[in-house]
């Protein structure tokens, strides 16, 4: 159990991946934090940004050791697909959220498919 | 029977047996527990595999809410997205994670806590929507906080899943490849035992067959001389035992009682 070794107290910020306005939002709340490099948690996605910025970014952010949830929107999270279901980490914990634009399918979360397969339906 | 399958390379003794009658005894317990434990998890596996199916889906619509209250302040405020970003300095909104324990196993419990101090988005809809932003920004920290529910249920889900698997892992090695394992050695043992026994026997049994051939062998020599010695003209002398003769065999201790000695 490799992934339970850090100790989770100190992991204590959220990160977020997604679009524009679900960043808006997200950051309203206040979990947006730039820290003394001005390394900020949060990416912007639009249709412009390349997929491997985004995959760059999650890397980075699961890598991180003070992110305890790492936000995601789903139509990002399909982007990269192979690299969110092969994620497997219990942290940080990763969240697939819906969008404005792009309404919540469980059956393509990651974690959603693993819950339905071990139910066996 | 015993030999076949794997078996512990131990050698065949007494010693050996008892050993691995309680190395047997051990991993019956050790099995049950594990077996236990395994039991424990997966009813807790299962109650958090309903939250989390529960949980995914009124996120859904808890986001919906929030997007939709974000559209009120976009309408009456404009675009507040840059300005948002750009103001952003220091998290008021963190986790922190609680620790639980189930059957031996860590569970992280996240709690959002909302730090006190003010917020960097003051001067945000300052000229106008400022009332839709705080709506919005209430709505968010309650998104946020089911969000931060859910991932702790995610988590725990996770770590679950990985300590299940490996405890089922183990209980299954124990009861398909140690248990079997061990049941193959004593059953070995005990059969080299038994063969050492009918071999020790069967040992005894010709010993003392060959003794019984040599004795009757000597008897025989001996009678043979002795025949041979009388017609010769000697005289045979039988040995009488102890105190031989008439009185012989007579016990002291039968003779009646001592008279007392006075002195």
């Amino acid at each position: 159990m490799a992934s339970t070794t850090a100790n989770p107290k100190d992991r204590t910020l959220l990160a977020v991946i997604g679009d524009e306005d679900s960043i808006t939002g997200l950051l309203l709340a206040g979990i947006g934090h730039v820290d003394n490099q001005s390394k900020k948690n949060f990416l912007i996605v639009d249709a412009k940004t390349q997929t491997s910025v985004i995959e760059s970014a999650f890397q980075d952010f699961t890598e991180r050791k003070d992110i305890a949830i790492l936000l995601i929107n789903q139509h990002v999270a399909e982007r990269i697909r192979p690299t969110v279901d092969r994620y497997q980490a219990a942290f940080p914990a990763l969240l697939e959220i819906p969008s404005k634009e792009h309404p919540y399918d469980p059956s393509k979360d990651s974690v959603l498919k693993r819950v339905q397969k071990l139910r066996g339906d | 029977m015993s030999g076949t399958g794997p078996r512990e390379a131990i050698f065949p003794t007494r010693m050996n047996l008892t050993l691995t009658k309680g190395r047997l005894k051990g991993a019956q317990t050790g099995h049950s527990l594990l077996a236990k434990k395994r039991d424990a998890l997966t009813t807790r596996f299962r109650q958090i595999l309903k939250k989390v199916d529960e949980a995914k889906r009124l996120m859904g619509r808890v986001l919906q809410l929030a997007s939709f209250s974000l559209a009120e302040v976009t309408y009456t405020a404009g675009d507040i997205g840059y300005q948002v970003q750009e103001s952003v300095r220091k998290a008021t909104y963190t986790v922190q994670a609680r620790q639980e324990n189930v059957s031996g196993v860590v569970l992280p419990a996240f709690e959002g806590v909302r730090s006190k101090e003010g917020s960097d988005f003051n001067l945000t809809g300052l000229s106008r929507g400022g009332q839709q932003v705080q709506k919005a920004r209430e709505t968010y920290v309650k998104a946020v906080g089911t969000l931060v529910e859910l991932a702790s249920l995610q988590t725990a889900f996770t770590i679950l899943d990985e300590v299940i698997r490996a405890t089922n892992r183990r209980v299954n090695a124990i009861e398909h490849v140690v248990i079997p394992r061990l049941d193959n050695t004593i059953k070995y043992i005990n059969s080299e035992l038994d063969e050492m026994d009918r071999e020790e026997f069967f040992r005894l049994k010709k010993v003392q067959g060959k003794k019984k051939r040599d004795a009757d062998k000597a008897l025989e020599t001996r009678v043979d001389q002795n025949e041979e010695y009388v017609q010769g003209g000697g005289e045979l002398h039988r040995d009488e035992g102890i105190g031989g003769g008439a009185e012989g065999g007579k016990d002291m201790l039968d003779d009646g009682k001592d008279e007392d000695v006075i002195f």
